[in-house]
């Protein structure tokens, strides 16, 4: 059984974003770039099934620029037994890269692909499904749970107000939350095994995929600044506060 | 639907920009590659390392940094306590293969040069350098097992320190000996079947008794009855806490009791032990190399502890700048001094030139001392790989004379930058509740212990400088004077007088040794030798204004060709350069005055005066 885990090179969780001066997007120079923390999850659960001996290879794939054969190193590094870039400098958005993924899966033909449920950099939680609707498979998504049996996977979802577990017929795109497992750290003798783990790099152009964006970004700025709060006499004006000026409950 | 992870602040360990700086852009580190040694290396391979090693920084040890300096390890008479988030910090930094990072590729090693596992620890010290200790000590003491212990001891005890399953220990003082290790008493009795038994006590042992390892292994300085007197009848001596069996499993328990442990001031997670041996018949033990020769094998691995020590000293000035100045940049309070409307709201304190006044210390000392511990760490790398023998020597002899320097500057001044930090605090800074007062507590164990500052002095005018005819020192005047040159030859005029203001620092410190050379056992070299403290702090600043000179070299090139905001950066570290000349350096004028005369008030100084 092939898994396939897509992983994304975004700044990194512990960076303060800044807007860059002309509103064109957020300052990514000489900034610290890393793995997705989610698709850190969704490798480690590939390394568990394999581990497990469920799993039989770890294919690790990145949509982006040069640079992220790094992000592709520390996924070989983690356990993941060889990679693939898709190298453009161009912008890419979510649907381009669940195309770009679908045409990757048609070549690999994995069982399962897991990813992260969506990238702390844009936020957008939509990859995974429409990666999913394009391929015409089924899809688990916020996974907390993942467990393999025969030709099902059963996938516990995090949702609003509890827990559903579904299960889903083979093959299957999961795409995971928080709280799936803890990741592994990379150890120092695999950083030297990963160099040694092909690395193939592609052009969207041979996958025959137009990745031309949908939707253009018209305007980046930092969020507005918190005002300074202010004392209220009683809570008869806290609630006529709330009600008319903050407008959080009606 | 859920949240992604916590959006948490820039790290408060230590700047990634400086690091890659001092590492890639100073120290070319990545240059190393080309030695058949570290030929499977790149750059990646190198950063790779440093990210895992920050990440568990950050993740494992910071974490449990203050919990463990509120929760110091117990005794109850049996057993030694500790609060589970150490053993599973160190577990974690066992697990990423971290304890072997120096280490041949068949011993589980990375095979890294000694300047990047130093790049890696920087995070796991400023993170929590009390935690930090087990591995530092377990580290040592596999160097010097594999440097010296025979091939069956390396066998017993190489493969279990890597791992993490045993740890080490340093057993050196004794009460009655601590800078006077030639007044060591224990006493090591040879066996009938070629072992010994060693039978007295040890005083001030880190990590001396614990259960964070499955075993400990001390290494332990005694004296073989009929030894010479003093440190030339020393040796050295691997006694474990259990026996271990060929086959690497554990026997029974040694003759080595805990008899109590210390309680510091800072360092509080690293459990501080007095080792009792032979108690009940005599702990067993090997003899490392040979008989008598036990302080040469400790002091060949000096130059790596100390600069190790120098660094621990480095890092928690570095934390404690991060936190004062993100302090300052959050913390409002008074007015600008241009204009004090009291309608207008408060400034953030950073716009305080005083404010500025101490974080600008505070990034002269800790970003100096960055760059000077890992200039030193990358010679150790050049002692031991550069290609000729020349260079190899070269190195040798640099990391002689700057040793002391490396251990005891760092110590002294980043100390006083995490004063420094406590300072920009104002009252919060007092306090428990903030960070930085245990930074400066932690911090004030380092000009104490691996030789007292007052020992180093007397190591570098007593006999560095002189050494081999004065060799050591002609290398580090050729270093400097090449950089001098660099920087009269630059466009910068500001740099150009910089370069002449070392050229001419420096020659005071040749002037003062030179003297004391030509006065041995006059009264000069007595009175000198008496204020040895001022020639240390005064051939450290030197040293660490020809380190800044370098970093502002590179800063005025690269701020040619960069844009902001990296441009910032490098005006930051010309600024830095500017303070560290027009502030710091001219104190060593004064301080050549009490050399070169020499002034004698605290040699002639009666105790009865007092
Ligand atoms: C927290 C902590 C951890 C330690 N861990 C270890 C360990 O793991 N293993 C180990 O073996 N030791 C350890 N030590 C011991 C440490 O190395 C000694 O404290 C140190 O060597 C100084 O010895 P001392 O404390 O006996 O001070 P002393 O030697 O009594 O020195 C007191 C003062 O006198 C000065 N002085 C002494 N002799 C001279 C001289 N000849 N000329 C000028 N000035 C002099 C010193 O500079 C110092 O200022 C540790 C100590 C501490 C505090
Ligand atoms: C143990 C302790 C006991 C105390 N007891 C008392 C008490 O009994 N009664 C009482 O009233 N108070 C007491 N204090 C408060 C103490 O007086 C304040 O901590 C002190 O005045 C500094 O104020 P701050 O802590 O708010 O620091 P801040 O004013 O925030 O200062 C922080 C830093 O900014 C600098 N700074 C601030 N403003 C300027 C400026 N305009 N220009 C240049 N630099 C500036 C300061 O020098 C300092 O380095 C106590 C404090 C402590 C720690």
């Amino acid at each position: 059984m092939k898994v396939l885990v897509p992983v994304k090179r975004v700044v990194d969780y512990n960076v303060k974003v800044r807007v860059k001066a002309d509103g064109t997007g957020v300052e990514t120079a000489n900034v610290k770039m890393s793995m997705n923390p989610f698709d850190e999850i969704a490798l480690e659960e590939a390394v568990r099934l394999k581990e497990a001996g469920k799993a039989t290879e770890i294919i690790a794939v990145s949509c982006g620029v040069q640079a992220s054969q790094e992000t592709l190193r520390t996924a070989l590094a983690i356990g993941a037994d060889r990679a693939v870039l898709v190298q453009t400098d161009a912008e890419l958005q979510p649907l381009a890269v669940a195309k770009l993924l679908c045409a990757v899966a048609k070549k690999e033909n994995p069982t399962i692909v897991l990813m992260g449920k969506q990238a702390i950099d844009d936020d957008c939680n939509q990859t995974g499904q429409m990666f999913a609707a394009l391929m015409g498979w089924a899809q688990g998504t916020f996974a907390s749970k993942v467990i393999v049996d025969g030709d099902k996977v059963s996938v516990t979802r995090e949702i609003d107000g509890g827990l559903e577990t579904v299960s889903l017929k083979l093959p299957a795109a999961i795409t995971v939350d928080l709280r799936l497992n803890e990741p592994r750290y990379v150890t120092l003798p695999n950083i030297m095994k990963a160099k040694k783990k092909p690395l193939e790099v592609l052009a969207p152009d041979a996958l025959g995929v137009d990745i031309t964006p949908r939707i253009a970004t018209l305007k980046v700025e930092e969020p507005p600044k918190r005002k300074a709060g202010v004392k209220v006499p009683d809570a008869k004006t806290l609630v006529e506060k709330l009600k008319n000026e903050a407008k959080v409950i009606q | 639907m859920t949240t992604s992870k916590p959006i948490s602040i820039q790290s408060m360990l230590l700047s990634r920009r400086d690091l890659e700086f001092v590492l890639y852009e100073l120290l070319h580190v990545d240059t190393l590659t080309t030695r058949p040694r570290y030929a499977d290396h790149t750059r990646e391979t190198f950063d790779a390392a440093i990210d895992v090693t920050a990440k568990i920084a950050e993740e494992q040890f910071a974490t449990h940094n203050k919990k463990i300096d509120q929760n110091e390890p117990t005794f109850d008479g049996k057993r030694v306590m500790i609060i589970p988030e150490v053993k599973a910090a160190l577990d974690a930094y066992c697990s990423a293969g971290l304890m072997a990072a120096a280490h041949d590729y068949e011993l589980g090693g990375m095979q890294l040069p000694y300047v990047v596992t130093q790049a890696c620890f920087a995070h796991i010290n400023a993170a929590n350098i009390a935690t930090a200790a087990y591995p530092l000590l377990t580290t040592a003491n596999a160097n010097l097992i594999n440097a010296w212990g025979s091939e069956e001891q390396k066998a017993t005890y190489l493969p279990h320190l890597l791992s993490g399953r045993f740890f080490g220990t340093m057993c050196l003082t004794e009460t009655q000996a601590g800078s006077s290790l030639a007044d060591t008493r224990t006493r090591a009795e040879p066996q009938p079947d070629g072992g010994y038994r060693l039978y007295g006590s040890k005083m001030w042992i880190s990590a001396g008794e614990h259960e964070l390892s499955e075993n400990i292994v001390h290494l332990v300085l005694a004296k073989i009855p009929g030894s010479p007197p003093g440190v030339k009848g020393i040796s050295l001596f691997i006694a474990p806490k259990y026996l271990v069996h060929p086959d690497g499993s554990l026997g029974e328990r040694n003759d080595i009791s805990l008899a109590g442990l210390n309680h510091k001031m800072g360092y509080r997670g690293t459990v501080n032990t007095v080792l009792n041996f032979g108690e009940k018949g005599g702990a067993i033990a090997s003899l490392v190399g040979k008989p008598n020769a036990g302080l040469a094998y400790m002091f060949h691995m000096m130059n790596e502890a100390r600069i190790g020590v120098g660094l621990g000293a480095v890092m928690l000035g570095y934390t404690g700048y991060l936190h004062a100045l993100d302090y300052a940049r959050k913390r409002p309070q008074g007015r600008p001094a241009s204009g004090k409307d009291p309608l207008q709201p408060q400034i953030p304190i950073v716009g305080h030139a005083d404010v500025r006044r101490m974080l600008l210390a505070q990034k002269a000392y800790v970003e100096g001392g960055l760059a000077l511990g890992l200039y030193c760490a990358l010679l150790v790398d050049e002692q031991r790989t550069a290609e000729s023998q020349d260079a190899r020597r070269e190195a040798g002899l640099l990391l002689d004379v700057l040793t002391p320097i490396a251990k005891a500057w760092p110590s002294q001044w980043c100390l006083e930058a995490n004063s420094l930090a406590i300072q920009v605090h104002g009252g919060y800074g007092y306090s428990r509740e903030y960070n930085v007062e245990q930074f400066y507590r932690d911090n004030r164990l380092n000009p104490i212990h691996e030789g007292t500052n007052g020992i180093q002095a007397i190591d570098l005018l007593g006999r560095k400088v002189g050494m081999e005819g004065g060799a050591a020192l002609q290398v580090l005047e050729r270093a400097i004077a090449h950089s001098a040159r660099q920087a009269r030859a630059c466009p910068s005029p500001e740099l150009q007088r910089f370069g002449e203001q070392l050229t001419a620092a420096f020659a005071r410190v040749t002037e003062v040794t030179q003297k004391y050379q030509a006065a041995r056992d006059r009264a000069y070299a007595q009175t000198a030798l008496a204020n040895a403290h001022v020639f240390l702090e005064m051939a450290g600043h030197v040293t660490v204004a020809w380190i800044w000179l370098r970093q502002a070299l590179v800063a005025e090139t690269r701020l040619a060709r960069v844009e902001s905001p990296d441009a910032d950066f490098y005006r930051g570290k010309l600024q830095a350069c500017r303070y560290f000349f027009r502030w710091e350096l001219p104190k060593t004028e004064h301080w050549h005055r009490l050399l070169n005369e020499p002034d004698s008030t605290c040699e002639d100084m009666q105790d009865e005066w007092f």
